[in-house]
């Protein structure tokens, strides 16, 4: 592996010093060129597409077809989403279920990074390789079998409450019979299964990530400072995670991204774009645009706010990846 | 005794992470009167491939069957693989065999790529395929998913082509091959395991989504598999049996391709990013 400045390469160094001066080799510019327009086209051009489209009144297909005019309507879109209250209920619910869904699945991926590391070798394997599994299932799928083991009469969740005893079942929940109990009829009770779902889908990254930088670590710190006689707890904050402190900041950034765009999960769980006190600012961008009557534009302005706020996060990620490699 | 305690955990760990994956197998291989027993089994007692039997030869939609979903899927999963792995590898040997002016900025801007929230291009995506006519067509598909892999996978694959030694290739220069024949007969055959692995990736990407998938396609019998599975699973809320099993059947292939290449997801995420 090369690093980003490294690549003066033999090939320059071995040239005669009569051709020494600079020709400007136009291969690698033709090699890129598919890349960029590739990239200029699919990316790059709609995301200049929707800060546009989010100043027009577009209320219809036949507009994007160019069958009719677009009328600007500048920052309509924008003060209208901003004034409406359900706005900033979906802005909470974004912010809070990321914050959660962050959180929980760095504690979870870090803890179970931590146990493998400890675990004999067979049984890491072993526990690894079930992990795997979570990561590999698509979303799609993951969340189909979640909301079977949470269906309203033979579901797993369901048995298991029904089993609970009577009267422990009364004075917990003022119920003992589960069957027909609408688990995701409650928001909050819907945000905890969705959170549920996507923490099972994403603590495996976190923790082969974690484990993959623990290896980097020599154990000898480890086991100097246990012989010291510090405790678990005063190990990890005294010592792991300060060394892995780079590999947490990327984790961090990486999962506040994926999990403020939560989209295909929450589609499935939810049974569409009908759920609208659950809504989170990817779902409701899309159901604005295309749950009928479509409101392109009003869909576009929350798209870019979406995107905005994600651009920040980007940055910070950015900077931390540039950081270590000039390190 | 600390020994059984880690051991415990992590036992406890694998149940969360694989139960849903076996539960989804297991329910798809039991007789209806065991799946809507309000006493779930946690092993089939009686085994069956009905359920399997009932996707595979039924109709999902009139006159459309499983095997059709599928396939669309695998031609718009394949065409994705194959351009976006074109496109990437010469990227990819311009960024890792070359030094030119860009170079860092290309690489800055790959980075930034991959973090656009691709959720928030449908609207302009619908846009652009309505313009090109490609509204309702598979097409239209396989040009946003290439988009959306193509970024990651040069990532991936320049590490690849930076592996492999340079000498290689000007032994050859030096014999007389052109830049041309140095590709083809060197760099390509070495590189060409990363280069498999890339590709699962975008095979991946291309095979799991869902949103674009609903959005531009409009006739049933060119939905891909999530399309129709959503479609499908949300019309016969009580068909758990048929929906497992369809369910297996897309999972599968994704969980043998990940496992094959998973250590390279987390260096090209986390490690890859850093050097490469």
């Amino acid at each position: 592996m090369t690093t980003l400045t490294e690549d003066t390469g033999t090939a320059a160094a071995r040239e005669t010093p009569a051709r020494r001066r600079p020709r400007v080799d136009r291969l690698p510019y033709l090699l890129l060129l598919p890349c960029l327009v590739v990239v200029g086209v699919l990316l790059l051009w709609p995301l200049g597409q929707v800060v546009a489209m989010s100043f027009y009144k577009l209320d219809s297909v036949r507009q994007l077809r160019g069958d009719r005019e677009w009328p600007w309507v500048g920052l309509a879109n924008y003060t209208q989403i901003l004034a409406d209250p359900f706005f900033r209920t979906v802005l909470r619910n974004t912010v809070l279920f990321a914050a959660a869904n962050v959180a929980l699945t760095m504690i979870l991926g870090t803890l179970v990074g931590l146990l493998l590391n400890r675990l004999g070798r067979k049984m890491a394997t072993f526990v690894a390789s079930c992990v795997m599994l979570a990561w590999a299932t698509p979303a799609l799928t993951g969340t189909i079998v979640w909301k079977w083991i949470f269906d309203d009469t033979s579901g797993l969740v369901t048995w298991l409450f029904n089993k609970l005893p009577d009267g422990l079942s009364q004075a917990l929940f003022g119920q003992s019979d589960w069957t027909g109990y609408g688990w995701f009829n409650s928001p909050l009770l819907f945000f905890a299964i969705l959170t549920l779902v996507v923490v099972w889908h994403s603590f495996p990254f976190i923790a082969v990530s974690v484990l993959a930088g623990l290896k980097s670590v020599p154990s000898e710190l480890h086991e100097a400072a246990r012989v010291d006689g510090a405790g678990p707890w005063k190990v990890f904050w005294k010592i792991t995670f300060p060394l892995l402190r780079p590999v947490f900041g990327i984790l961090v950034v990486l999962s506040t991204i994926w999990d403020f765009k939560v989209f295909t999960q929450q589609f499935v769980l939810a049974g569409g774009t009908q759920d609208r006190p659950t809504f989170m600012l990817s779902i409701y961008s899309y159901a604005e645009a295309f749950s009928p009557p479509p409101k392109y534009g009003v869909g576009s302005a929350i798209a870019v706010i979406l995107t905005l706020i994600l651009l920040v996060v980007t940055g910070l990620y950015v900077r931390m990846v540039l950081r270590q490699e000039d390190e | 005794m600390k020994k059984v305690a880690l051991n415990g955990a992590g036992l406890l760990v694998a149940l969360f992470a694989a139960f849903p994956v076996y539960w989804m197998i297991a329910t798809s291989l039991k007789p209806n009167e065991e799946i809507f027993s309000t006493t779930p089994r946690p092993v089939p007692a009686e085994p069956t491939l009905a359920h399997y039997r009932e996707i595979l030869t039924g109709n999902l939609i009139p006159g459309v069957t499983f095997a059709d979903f599928f396939l669309n899927s695998a031609i718009v999963a394949v065409s994705t693989v194959l351009l976006s792995g074109l496109v990437a590898l010469l990227a990819a040997t311009a960024v890792a065999r070359f030094r030119f002016k860009l170079r860092t900025s290309f690489l800055i801007m790959l980075l930034v790529v991959q973090m656009i929230p691709l959720e928030a291009l449908v609207i302009p995506l619908f846009l652009m395929i309505q313009r090109l006519g490609l509204y309702n067509t598979l097409p239209s598909l396989i040009l946003t998913y290439l988009g959306f892999s193509l970024p990651f996978a040069i990532w991936m694959l320049r590490g690849f082509v930076a592996a492999v030694p340079r000498e290689l290739e000007e032994a050859a220069a030096i014999d007389g091959a052109s830049r041309a024949q140095t590709f083809r007969r060197i760099l390509f055959p070495l590189v060409a395991p990363g280069l498999v692995a890339t590709s699962i990736f975008s095979f991946i990407t291309a095979w799991n989504e869902l949103i674009f998938a609903l959005t531009f396609v409009n006739d049933q019998d060119r939905y891909t598999l999530p399309v129709a599975m959503t479609f499908f699973f949300g019309r016969d809320d009580t068909a758990w049996g048929s929906v497992m099993a369809a369910s297996t059947l897309f999972t599968l292939p994704v969980i043998v391709f990940f496992l094959l290449v998973q250590r390279r997801m987390v260096s090209g995420l986390v490690a890859g990013a850093v050097k490469g």
